[in-house]
């Protein structure tokens, strides 16, 4: 049982290290089976994880001591419990099936960089295991870091193409600004408490220890990780830039991995998120202005994967709202439902963008029903899951997390309410201008499309299916369900008090939600599938097509300055100062030594001269006064 | 005969020796500069060796003292000699080689 924990995140890192360092000769069978193998056989491991932590419960296990000094203890040690083993199922499961449709999905690259693509791909499920897993603070930063590196290494994939390093350099300095945040609260609850173990942070004598100011100040911090690593206002607009790594990588980090470690870190420090009410409404607030704001720019992105990234920010929000108000499980069940139709929806817009040879404007496409079928039909189940219809995911999720929200606040319903619609609308947007209505390429390219292969179109069948399915772990007491993983994750997260609703209230709210939700949808596939209108927006529309211009607000009040900054230090400080004080020391000493290359004239007589003219100075010196001559003799021995 | 008279005379040899090389280009009139000044140095160690000599010969007419100085002094008579015969050797090729012995010629180390 214990070895086979430690198999989990090992046989990953095996697996990169085989590819990472076999990329010269390996083919690319070898290095796909390798590659997606041993994230199989991880999740193979995990399900059976999986059932022996719902038979008995969770436990720690501890690998070595990782840091020990007076003070405190580190160990290097797995927590394999309710939350983190459900975890491990998302991130391993979805993990293989991306694996395996990258497999197909990447197969132009020359075998050296597909090695170095899974290489990074298994670095990349082995960072968020790690982070998953780890019993303390500090082995969840590790991953965290892994992670961040990960994606960087990942968006940054073509690096032939500047742009695209530029997104990847903006990924991993927000994530910093994020880091940095967690950094600190470790310390912080290092200095407070002298341990960063959950199981002991999280029980009740240490807890007494915290004031609630700490337990504030802990907690923000936590958030401002959770903030940059789960692409939150205002550190968000790293993710849709992320876009610009290959397909598959999006739908690992928007579904599997990466944005949902913010989730999970503030869904295991629930204990202490619920001594602070402060930092609960500040979560609360933050994920649903996210989660609006997103939604609004998603309505006039016209690039397949930028209408899905900034759907991804705007579900994140509700996820992050779920947190703030204590819907613990409903934040995990929104991760998990979101991690099959996000997965989904990303692996076939890559499906699309495959067939259409890397045409990714929507505008572009059209009409794409009947050449991809199996495609087509997946991404409708994805579009339902996301825009909340019973009885697919995404509803059960969606409405546990409004019913929660109204129940603390009804203002955050009504903004979640309008997100919802919004999502509704955007995404079958999405849907009506990529499959219905009429090709709107040349007949040449319209020729050209294809369905794809059979490794990309089985992930997308497996995760439609779950994307449909999924919701019924949680299905509410109101519609006659138990709420099967509500009952399960109870012995890791707590449960905020005054969140039940009659149940007359929730038929209300669902009945809202869901008419909303349609009208959007009808509306949408009416505007857009005919004859979509997708000339330049104008007034609001453009503020929105273009994020209302927050990459420039950002460009304009950080980036240019520090790179001002930078500029001054490199150009007055670097160049006059640093270099100006070594340039002059070597001008000095050149200038000195050709004074003294003078010197040595070649006249026999003079250098006599000069011996002689030194003795004399130094029988006179011994005469009038030998201690000059003492020290000379200390200087040279 | 007291001892200053021989240290005045070696001094004034020395002196002599010393001038000449530093101010004479003639290599072989510096060549008989250096070897007065090896000579003011030998007449110095026989004249403080018989100074001491006396002095323990008084005391123990066994003594030896003052007889290492002799020593040295016929070692620098042999270097001496040896030194003159490389030397001279050297001004001869310099004169084939410049047609003169005037030393600020050999200033080819400079640079």
């Amino acid at each position: 049982m214990s070895n086979l924990i430690y198999l989990v995140p090992l046989l990953p890192l095996i697996g990169f290290l085989i590819n990472g360092l076999g990329r010269k000769f390996l083919s690319k069978l070898m290095i796909a089976t390798i590659g997606s193998g041993a994230i199989l056989l991880s999740f193979i491991i995990s399900v059976i994880l999986f059932f022996d932590v719902k038979a008995t419960g969770g436990k720690v296990f501890t690998a070595f001591t990782f840091i020990n000094v007076e003070i405190f203890k580190i160990d290097f040690a797995f927590q394999i419990d309710q939350l983190s083993s459900l975890f491990l199922l998302i991130i391993t499961g979805i993990g293989f099936l991306i694996h395996l449709y990258s497999a197909a999905y990447m197969k132009e690259e020359t075998p050296d960089h597909y090695a170095r693509y899974f290489a990074y791909l298994n670095l990349f499920v082995f960072s968020m295991l790690l982070l998953v897993m780890g019993a303390n603070y500090v082995i969840m930063y590790i991953g965290w870091e892994g992670v961040a590196l990960c994606s960087y290494l990942l968006i940054g994939f073509w690096f032939k193409n500047n742009q695209y390093n530029y997104a990847a350099n903006k990924a991993f300095v927000m994530n910093r600004i994020g880091d940095l945040g967690f950094l600190l609260a470790i310390f912080w609850l290092l200095l407070k408490v002298g341990t960063v173990s959950y199981s002991e942070v999280f029980s009740a004598e240490v807890l007494a220890k915290l004031s609630s100011t700490d337990a504030t100040i802990i907690t923000l911090l936590l958030f401002v990780g959770a903030i940059g690593k789960s692409a939150q206002i205002p550190l968000y607009t790293w993710l849709p830039d992320a876009m610009a790594g290959p397909t598959p990588v999006s739908a690992l980090i928007h579904a599997a991995t990466m944005v949902t470690a913010g989730i999970y870190m503030i869904a295991r420090s629930n204990v202490l998120y619920h001594l602070s009410e402060v930092t609960q409404h500040i979560v609360a607030i933050i994920g649903i202005a996210t989660a609006f704001f997103s939604a609004t720019i998603a309505l006039k992105q016209n690039d397949i994967k930028k209408v899905l990234a900034y759907s991804t920010v705007s579900q994140l929000g509700y996820m992050f709202l779920a947190l703030g108000v204590g819907a613990y499980t409903g934040a995990v069940f929104h991760v998990m439902t979101h991690a099959f139709f996000k997965a989904l929806l990303f692996l076939g817009a890559g499906s699309v963008i495959y067939a259409l040879h890397h045409e990714q404007d929507i505008r572009n496409m059209g009409g794409l029903k009947k050449k991809m079928p199996i495609t087509h039909i997946t991404f409708l189940l994805a579009c339902i899951a996301i825009a909340g219809i019973p009885p697919f995911s995404g509803f059960f999720s969606k409405d546990e997390i409004l019913a929660a929200a109204y129940a603390k606040n009804p203002v955050y319903w009504v903004v979640g309410v309008a997100t919802s619609m919004l999502t509704a609308f955007y995404m079958f947007r999405l849907y009506a201008t990529t499959f219905l209505g009429k090709y709107r390429g040349t007949a040449e390219q319209e020729h050209h499309i294809h369905e794809s292969p059979k490794t990309m179109t089985i992930p997308l069948i497996i995760l439609a299916f779950f994307s449909v399915v999924a919701g019924f772990v949680g299905v509410p007491n109101v519609l006659g369900g138990s709420h099967q993983l509500h009952h399960f994750l109870a012995p890791v997260l707590t449960t905020e008090k005054g969140l039940h609703l009659e149940h007359s209230t929730e038929y209300l709210l669902m009945g809202i939600t869901i008419a909303l939700a349609v009208v959007a949808i009808l509306y949408a596939i009416n505007k857009f599938s005919k004859n979509p209108s997708l000339n330049e927006p104008t007034g609001l529309g453009k503020t929105l097509a273009n994020k209302w211009y927050v990459d420039e607000l950002y460009d304009a009040i950080i980036v240019k300055p520090v790179l001002a900054l930078a500029t001054f230090l490199k150009n007055i400080i670097e160049k006059s100062g640093i270099d100006g004080i070594v340039n002059n020391i070597g001008v000095f000493i050149q200038y000195a030594a050709r004074q003294l290359r003078l010197l040595q004239n070649g006249q026999v007589a003079s250098y006599i001269m000069i011996m002689v003219l030194t003795m004399v100075v130094f029988i006179l010196l011994w005469f009038y006064d030998s201690s000059i001559l003492k020290l000379v003799a200390k200087l040279f021995y | 005969m007291p001892i200053q008279y021989y240290i005045y005379l070696a001094l004034a040899l020395f002196s002599i020796g010393i001038i000449g090389v530093l101010t004479r280009r003639n290599a072989i009139i510096v060549f008989m500069c250096i070897e007065l000044m090896l000579n003011a140095a030998n007449l110095l160690l026989v004249a403080f060796s018989q100074m001491h000599q006396k002095i323990a010969y008084a005391a123990n007419p066994a003594a030896t003292n003052g007889i290492e100085a002799q020593l040295f002094v016929f070692f620098i008579m042999v270097v001496a000699a040896a030194e003159v015969s490389v030397g001279l050797a050297i001004i001869v090729m310099l004169y084939r080689n410049t047609r003169s012995v005037d030393i600020n010629f050999l200033n080819r180390l400079k640079n």
